[in-house]
């Protein structure tokens, strides 16, 4: 297989240079292959999901991972195996995912059909699934005909994935991201060797999971003339967790660190299920959510509040820099040229109460109108340490070191939730916008401490 | 067996779930040396343009024409009605608006052709809301009115108050955008694929925009993916641009828009401002309403004024009104041309007449309900347009049977005690009804026709005049077909819709779609069937049974095998000037119970438990009507709390993409929903005894927003109010207002 090449359901498809920055869904249309569509070119409707096989937490063994094909560059997809709808029924018998969706009036007007197919068959076919299949898996799907109750019951229904081609596929190792060098993309195999070709290619730009970068490319037409893409960069992938820390890679999946950090406070879970939907979380990474330094971006609140520090990697070597001296202006980071995110390292222990709240339009899958991450450690009814830091109420996330002292050493109590509401009066500047007025931004703000206070309490 | 009535999957269902179903630009592949479309969009709301250079756009590679004002042989303006929406306008009228078009080789050379066409503007000051119209007197239509009795009792009413609402509108959310793929056919006139519910007014713009006879024009719909009203008059542009393209190359050309373009540059369901006066009897009953009601109709009329009849038709909803006067006018402003869009205008106007009783409630300390049901229609009345409410007893069964069947009365009790325990978090529940009125006001559009083709074999091909969106109504048609004409399911195919099958279609809209086209196949099947039981009571006792025998045998004696058939609504009349007739043939009735639960910290809400009883007559087919009950409902609730159009000061569309623009996704899927169909609910002079079901649905998501109220209310005191959509944000200060005293903390 040529280096910029990919397998499409069994076939392998020549991408070409020319088609680096092209759309994978652009690409898996042009084969004939209409099945998947697009919906809305942001990665929200799921209308062109697709299948990448993909390595699993078994050894020697692979997952069907959904993707918003429409994000995806199609250089990404380089050695990567791939399925569409078109895949799923076997000698024109219908797949379970597809007989339940027809069966149960799943269907209305069928544009985004595909697109739940695609997602109820790989949460079917999920190894560590126990129980019936989760309507959270299909949260990156939208539906505007149906209200979705049937396709809830079409989920229900389903049973263990009967034995089938691609089930067999998966016992079998995903294949092994190789390094890619061609004219205008690059996919290094290691830090060093992506450091070098930063230094090398000033105008690079780096790519993770391509779930920003995606938008970009679509919507405002961007291109770029060198992608990095550091998917194939074990060290960025690692996760470990000891006494001492928690180390997550820069390129970790948003999905793996919740799976592989299964002790996490609940306030992590809540986080990762609140941060974008599956196809988004299979493709977006930690590292990409804060080098992008989006003032709403989910990542940076909970992070900060949990004190984060931030692993870089640049042309004089690597360094550590606390996340709260991380963002530097709207969309600006302390990145220096050259520089790259590594891993986000999080200290233990962690304190001892964390919350993270999100204020959206729509309950899942939304973009935060505020965001505050929150943790707090109270030693014989004495604050020791509290942390606010919020998303949406300023150019950049927001750690209120002020409200810390407002709290620090006196007790945890009404009298100091006023304290912190009236320093966040006195420092929140947000602004007004289709998100949000920038009176709700301010007065949510404080009501969450109160929130926070009351739930802690009850 | 009887095929109508029996829960069938949707007739698409398989091609869906595989992939295989072809929606127009799925059709691409097919048309060797396709050229793609992009559109030069003006960066302002209104505006002169002073200059327009394409010629740089040709220096583009892969750029190979581009479409200006000269290139149209005939009359470049999509407008249906007045003509009033240039294609190639000299006057920018919304932002976003396209002054020219540039075709490519791919996709990515059009646009960036359409990058350096050299346009120059002189900007002009813009109305971007009703306000501005109204200080500015901009209207896109004269006042229409509806009264009816003495409102100035109005005045000495037991209970009078007033106030103003304002409605946001909505945008469609097709999953498939506006898409359209024109050609030279063989005898090089020109066929269009269109995504159009219209495709005789899609045909009639094409030609207007080519100069040609409308014979020389064939459209077709392959199926859409999803319109909800927005296919109705906005699918002409795209296919005229096509066509034109197409004309003018000799190639084949395709037209869809991205997401963002669709969302900027086509219309909404319309935003409105209405300002009212209601006065009540001690009893609680309505004694008079006095309301303005305002619509932002956008830069061009389309069809906004029988929209705007709709509202008003609607501010009933399914309450006597002894008196009332009711004036609307549709504003013109810097924005997209607002449109049909499912309910039509009726959701607006039954939001005031909720608005009004729910307020009423709090004034007079009664329970929401009870002010409701004392208000519903009886047996014999009649609207405030005349209409006799034919089965208004219906009204009264569906309320107290849903009352009953979702335990309203005790479930309130639990609520309130559960309340009386929760500071912060509280939850609320409400019943509200629908009533409303199927055919088409315009009366003309109220005929269909059809062409029933059977083939030798016994199997049979249907046309007919409607378009599949989703609603379901292939599968009914094919139903109807195969039980007229007492075939098995399979036999029945049903053509995509053609304009060189059937001619002169009505759009598909107004719920109609399978009253009138249902209809029209029906009439068709029958002469057929006439036809063949002449023929088979010559046939041998055996051979009689067997359909394709028969045909076979009707093929030789020389029976005809192929029937047109045709339906005209009966008794519908409407005269606008005096505001009196019979504009609908039927009312459609209905009511859903909906429990939600607020945070009073954040304004957060969550719909936890949905009930609805839903008249469909006798349904045609159980899924899909189930399907469009739920997903009207869903898609209400979407336009009346997360669903936000915003513009921002410039007029650009702020809300312009599914991440700025939030539909209903799993998280507003009720844990509980409940979805009921009135039983032993023939409908009369209806096809096969059904009732229409596309738009009423939509309209029981007002139980969402009085559930709403009923929470805010229970965090405070006073009279509670918000404007649409009851985002959380509105439902935050909502709370704020109400809390006379916020809670101390402890």
């Amino acid at each position: 297989m040529s280096a910029l090449a990919f397998v499409l359901n069994g076939r392998e498809v020549e991408i070409g240079e020319a088609a680096a920055q092209t759309p994978l869904l652009d690409l898996i249309r042009e084969q004939g292959l209409t099945g998947a569509k697009e919906g809305c070119a942001e990665g929200e409707c799921g209308a062109c999901a697709v299948l990448v096989v993909d390595a699993d937490g078994r050894p020697g063994k692979s997952a069907l991972r959904v993707v918003n094909s429409c994000l995806m560059l199609s250089a990404l997809a380089a050695g990567r195996e791939i399925y569409t709808v078109e895949a799923l029924a076997t000698n024109g018998v219908l797949s379970d995912a597809q007989r339940a969706m027809a069966g149960a009036g799943g269907s209305q007007c069928g544009y985004c059909t595909p697109g739940f197919v695609v997602s109820l068959f790989a949460e079917q076919h999920r190894p560590d699934r126990t129980g019936p299949c989760e309507d959270e898996a299909l949260a990156g799907n939208l539906c505007r005909c149906t209200g979705y109750r049937p396709i809830h019951d079409a989920a229900a229904a389903l049973g263990a994935a009967p034995d089938g081609p691609l089930l067999r596929r998966l016992e079998r190792a995903a294949p092994v991201l190789h390094a890619v060098s061609v004219g205008g993309f690059s996919r290094p195999a290691t830090v060093g060797e992506c450091v070098a070709l930063l230094a090398a290619t000033l105008d690079a730009r780096l790519v993770g999971g391509a779930t920003d970068l995606g938008v970009e490319r679509n919507l405002r037409a961007k291109t770029w003339p060198h992608l990095i893409s550091v998917e194939a960069i074990d060290e960025l992938q690692q996760f470990t967790s000891t006494p001492e820390r928690v180390l997550i890679g820069a390129a970790l999946p948003l999905r793996e660190i919740g799976e592989r950090w299964r002790d996490a406070p609940d306030a992590v879970h809540e986080w990762l299920t609140l941060f974008g939907s599956p196809p988004i979380r299979n493709r977006a990474t930690l590292g990409g959510n804060l080098a992008t330094a989006s003032p709403v971006g989910d990542g940076a609140p909970l992070l900060m509040a949990l004190d984060a520090v931030l692993h870089i990697a640049g042309p004089s070597g690597s360094r550590t820099l606390p996340i709260a001296q991380f963002f530097t202006g709207y969309r600006k980071t302390a990145l220096m040229p050259g520089e790259m995110l590594t891993a986000i390292e999080i200290p233990k222990p962690l304190p001892q109460s964390v919350r993270f709240f999100k204020i959206a339009k729509r309950r899942a899958d939304d973009i935060s109108t505020v965001a505050l991450g929150v943790s707090l450690d109270v030693d014989r009814g004495r604050v020791r340490r509290a942390r606010w830091a919020f998303g949406g109420v300023a150019a950049t996330p927001l750690r209120v070191v002020e409200a810390e002292a407002a709290v620090s050493g006196g007790p945890w109590n009404a009298d100091a939730v006023a304290r912190v509401q009236a320093v966040l009066d006195k420092t929140l500047r947000p602004v007004s916008d289709h998100r949000g007025s920038k009176e709700y931004r301010l007065e949510v703000s404080k009501s969450l401490v109160e929130k926070y206070y009351w739930e802690l309490q009850s | 067996m009887k095929v109508v009535g029996q829960p069938l999957p949707h007739e698409g269902a398989r091609g869906h779930v595989t992939g295989e179903a072809l929606y127009a630009d799925d059709l691409c592949g097919r048309f060797p040396g396709l050229l793609h479309a992009w559109p030069v969009l003006a960066p302002h709301a209104h505006a002169r343009v002073t200059r327009l250079d394409a010629a740089p756009a040709l220096e583009e590679p892969g750029v190979v024409t581009t479409l200006t004002a000269g290139d149209a042989p005939g009359e470049a303006n999509t407008g249906p009605n007045r003509h009033d929406e240039p294609l190639f306008p000299d006057e920018v009228m919304f932002h976003q608006q396209p002054v020219a078009w540039v075709l490519g080789e791919t996709l990515d050379a059009a646009r960036r052709g359409a990058a350096r066409v050299a346009a120059e503007y002189e900007p002009l000051p813009a109305v971007l809301d009703i306000e501005q119209a109204l200080a500015a007197g901009s209207y896109l239509t004269a006042p229409l009115r509806l009264a009816d009795g003495d409102v100035s009792v109005l005045e000495s009413s037991a209970l009078r108050f007033e106030g103003e609402l304002r409605i946001g509108g909505q945008e469609h959310f097709y999953l498939e955008t506006q898409a359209a793929l024109a050609w030279r056919d063989e005898a090089g006139y020109i066929a269009v694929y269109s995504s159009t519910q219209h495709p005789s007014e899609t045909q009639e713009i094409v030609a207007r925009v080519l100069g040609l006879p409308r014979h020389a024009v064939t459209v077709e719909c392959p199926r859409m993916g999803g319109a909800f009203g927005g296919k109705e008059v906005q699918a002409n542009a795209s296919a005229a641009v096509a066509a034109l393209g197409a004309w003018k190359t000799g190639r084949p050309v395709r037209v869809r828009l991205t997401r963002a373009i669709d969302m900027a540059i086509t219309g909404k369901r319309h935003p409105f401002l209405v300002r009212y006066a209601a006065g009540f009897n001690a009893d609680a009953t309505l004694r008079a309403l006095r309301a303005e009601l305002y619509s932002d109709g956008g830069w061009s009329l389309d069809l906004s004024e029988p929209i705007m009849w709709r509202a008003l038709f609607h501010v009933d909803n399914a309450y006597r009104l002894p008196a009332v006067e009711v004036v609307g006018r549709v504003c013109r402003t810097h924005k997209t041309s607002q449109t049909a869009f499912r309910g039509f205008g009726g959701p607006q106007g039954m939001l005031l007449i909720e608005e009004v009783m729910a307020q009423a409630a709090q004034r007079l300390a009664l329970p929401a309900d009870v002010v409701r049901s004392r208000n519903l229609y009886r047996e014999g009345q009649a609207t405030h347009y005349g209409e006799r409410v034919d089965d208004a007893e219906r009204m009264g069964t569906i309320w107290s049977q849903l009352k009953s069947s979702s335990a309203f009365e005790a479930r309130r009790a639990e609520i309130a005690a559960a309340n009386a325990r929760s500071a912060h978090v509280k939850r609320g529940i409400a019943i509200t009804p629908v009533k409303f009125g199927i055919s088409f006001t315009a009366q003309f559009y109220n005929q269909a026709a059809a062409y029933v083709l059977v083939y030798r074999d016994g199997t049979v091909q249907v046309n007919h005049g409607g378009t599949e969106m989703g609603q379901g109504l292939f599968t009914k048609i094919q139903q109807i077909a195969a039980d007229t004409l007492g075939v098995a399911l399979a036999r029945v195919r049903v053509m995509s819709t053609r304009t060189d099958k059937v001619p002169n279609t009505s759009a598909t809209a107004a719920s109609s779609g399978s009253d009138l086209n249902g209809a029209a196949v029906a009439d068709a099947c029958r002469q057929i069937r006439s036809r063949l039981a002449a023929v088979a009571a010559g046939m041998p006792d055996g051979e009689w049974r067997e359909f394709a025998a028969v045909c076979e045998a009707a093929y030789r004696q020389r029976v005809p095998l192929s029937a047109s058939g045709f339906y005209r609504t009966p008794d519908i009349h409407f005269d606008p000037r005096t505001g009196r007739g019979r504009p609908f043939h039927y009312y459609a009735f209905g009511a859903a119970v909906s429990e939600v639960e607020v945070d009073g910290f954040t304004g957060a809400y969550r719909l936890l438990r949905t009930d609805i009883l839903e008249d469909v007559g006798d349904s045609l087919s159980p899924v899909v009507d189930r399907g469009q009950i739920e997903g009207g409902f869903i898609q209400g609730v979407g336009w009346l709390t997360i669903e936000e159009l915003l513009w921002d000061e410039a007029g650009r569309l702020a809300t312009a993409g599914a991440s700025t623009y939030k539909l209903p996704s799993w998280s507003e899927l009720p844990p509980v929903f409940n979805v009921s169909l009135l039983e032993r609910a023939a409908m009369p002079h209806v096809i096969m005894g059904s009732k229409a079901v596309g738009e009423p649905p939509l309209m029981l998501a007002i139980s969402v927003r009085e559930a709403l109220r009923e929470v805010v209310a229970a965090f405070g005191s006073g009279v509670v109010t918000f404007d649409s959509p009851a985002t959380p944000e509105r439902i935050f200060f909502a709370v704020q207002r109400v809390r006379a005293l916020r809670p101390a903390l402890t």
